[in-house]
């Protein structure tokens, strides 16, 4: 009698699961999955013009719109800038970040200040970035830009010089404010994951009279693996999405330097022929990328983490065994 | 070794301090001469000394297109209820994930994970074309219901809340008679009080400075967000501006780094907190 009591109110508990996620759900059908599956249907219409609506399916040729895209000078210039831009921001941002986690992780060293330093590195971070963007324009300005003042007045340039017309410094800046902008919370990350890793370690290490450049790349950098991805995976999908900063620094110029993938798709759809069509299909494009390369990732770090697991099982045993071992031979030769 | 140990820690202030005045100068720029009028700026961009064209500069930029305070009540409009449905439904949602058991719960959490790292971006065209249909363009809530689903925050809430809710306070809480959404509302709700505290910070922030979404919705003027609002200052009628462009900027970033450094140790253990728990 009470077991099937209690069995009835199992079942109804049960109905509270589907319940509770029930908001949940809906929301995210309405607003992400259709979105997403209309998307991928609009790659494959002639849907374009502004105040459009209604389209009709290209039977005759339904890739069409995939091909203009993947054969686009644009879309490759593009491609290939967001690449560039992300990997060259993401290097600096990444040693830079773990050189001053080193830092302040360090048990030897105390630096001073510590804690308003990284309350600084991070603040670029929580700025709009469309603020950020448009100071860096002014910033940057020619003839008498703020930048162009310092260096002609300390005698680094002769004459002004116009950064925001050159190809080339025009993504060195763009690379400069992801960096400046990031490093900061890189920085906090991995400090909260090298905190993470046991004390014992650390210390054995010490012992075994290890110097902080072993300690780093022997303990430090393998403990804390997981996380440098899941920090390698974030990033990847923000720099694969850039858009804040290089549509409002210089609109994707000078030339297309600085436009990025999402400023295209933008541009395509919102300005210009209004060709949602094509937008679609280069949305799709970068969907598909994004969610392969991060499912990629995280393949690597599931794999890499049990893997990590295991390896750190048997250094700590390795390190154990090396700690007697001194402790052994410290005897005996106290012995002797 | 005493020595060296010292020159270290010399090198290492040193390095942070070049970091921390890059860091600062660019807006320290941006503050000094949203004082100082368009004509001294040309003359000397950088100047240490504030100016006492603040009121005229102010007096050229709301002069135009540029109205910081609908962008405000917009943007506060905006990211007070995205945080309020994002960290409420996600903790609901992260509930019944944690404390029942039904058959499509595997799943479901599967699920969540998987579309977690998906860019709302990356849909946009297929979204704006739902929402113009509908005629909803302009507005507000097309930008906050989508917030019901998060499904990064729903991963952190059930992660946090696998450790801080115990099933014995739900069931005894069922023995005195409480309902459901009551046992969720007055008892899972405050213990997760932490962790809704960290991810509301950062939904808020992100949805603040947001530019994409709203720049592909909102088209009338009156609607417009504090991020469009600074679009603006790059149009051509602010090119010759400079002084005005300058205070349109420092209005956007003062009050963000003034509440950052007000709860800067609750953003940074933040921070730190979603790493080691994502």
């Amino acid at each position: 009698m009470k077991r099937t009591k209690q069995k009835k109110n199992n079942f109804s508990y049960a109905r509270y699961g589907y319940l509770f996620s029930l908001p949940f759900a809906l929301s995210y059908a309405i607003f992400s999955l259709y979105p997403t599956l209309y998307t991928a249907i609009i790659g494959f219409t002639d849907l374009k013009g502004i105040g459009k609506t209604d389209f009709h399916f290209l039977w005759n040729d339904p890739f069409q719109n995939f091909r203009t895209v993947l054969t686009s000078p644009t879309f490759q210039t593009a491609f290939k800038n967001t690449i560039v831009l992300w990997v060259s921001n993401f290097i600096p941002q990444m040693a830079l970040a773990l050189l001053l986690a080193a830092w302040f992780t360090d048990r030897r060293t105390k630096v001073p200040g510590k804690g308003l330093f990284k309350v600084v590195f991070y603040m670029p971070n929580i700025i709009t970035a469309a603020t950020v963007a448009i100071l860096f324009n002014a910033l940057f300005g020619h003839p008498m830009g703020p930048v162009n003042d310092l260096l002609v007045r300390f005698g680094i340039l002769k004459e002004p010089f116009n950064f925001l017309i050159k190809k080339g410094a025009a993504k060195g800046i763009v690379i400069f404010i992801q960096t400046w902008m990031w490093y900061g919370y890189t920085m906090i990350v991995l400090i909260s994951g090298i905190l993470g890793i046991s004390p014992d370690i650390f210390e054995a290490a010490e012992v075994d009279g290890a110097n902080g450049w072993q300690i780093f790349w022997k303990i430090t950098l393998p403990n804390i693996r997981t996380i440098l991805l899941f920090t390698l995976v974030t990033s990847l999908i923000g720099g694969l999405n850039m858009f804040d900063i290089p549509k409002l620094f210089l609109l994707g110029g000078p030339d297309n330097a600085t436009m990025t993938t999402s400023v295209f798709i933008y541009n395509q759809a919102f300005s210009g022929a209004y060709l949602y069509n094509r937008a679609a299909a280069a949305s799709m494009i970068m969907f598909v990328i994004i969610v392969s390369a991060s499912a990629l990732l995280f393949w690597l770090m599931r794999d890499r983490d049990e893997e990590a697991l295991k390896k750190q099982k048997k250094r700590k045993n390795v390190v154990n065994k090396k700690v007697e071992e001194e402790e052994d031979t410290y005897e005996t030769q106290f012995i002797h | 070794m005493r020595r060296s140990s010292s020159i270290k820690r010399i090198l290492i202030f040193a390095v942070c301090l070049v970091l921390l005045v890059i860091s600062l100068l660019p807006f320290a720029i941006m503050l000094v001469n949203a004082t100082r009028s368009t004509i001294q700026i040309q003359q000397h961009a950088v100047s240490l000394i504030p100016s006492t064209y603040l009121m005229k500069n102010m007096a050229v930029l709301l002069g135009k297109s540029f109205n910081p305070a609908v962008g405000f009540m917009n943007s506060t409009i905006i990211s007070v209820g995205t945080t309020a449905l994002a960290t409420y439904f996600s903790t609901m949602t992260a509930y019944a994930l944690v404390v029942y058991e039904w058959k499509l719960r595997d799943g479901f959490f599967k699920f969540i994970l998987a579309i977690m790292m998906i860019p709302a971006q990356i849909t946009m065209i297929g979204f704006y074309q739902m929402v113009y249909k509908v005629h909803m363009t302009n507005q507000l809530s097309m930008l906050i219901l989508p917030a019901i689903a998060s499904p990064a925050m729903v991963f952190f809430m059930r992660q946090y809340m696998v450790g801080a809710l115990s099933l014995e306070i739900v069931q005894s809480a069922r023995i005195d008679g409480a309902k459901e959404l009551y046992i969720f509302n007055k008892i899972a709700l405050p213990i997760m009080k932490p962790a809704i505290a960290t991810q509301a910070i950062f939904t808020f922030v992100s949805s603040w400075n947001n530019l994409f979404t709203p720049l592909v919705l909102l088209t009338d003027q009156k609607r417009y967000t504090l991020p469009i609002m600074i679009s603006l200052l790059r149009g051509d009628i602010y090119k010759t501006e400079y002084g005005a462009v300058y205070l349109g900027l420092a209005l956007t970033a003062l009050p963000l780094i003034v509440v950052y450094f007000l709860l800067s140790r609750y953003i940074i253990a933040g921070v730190a907190l979603g790493s080691v728990k994502g």
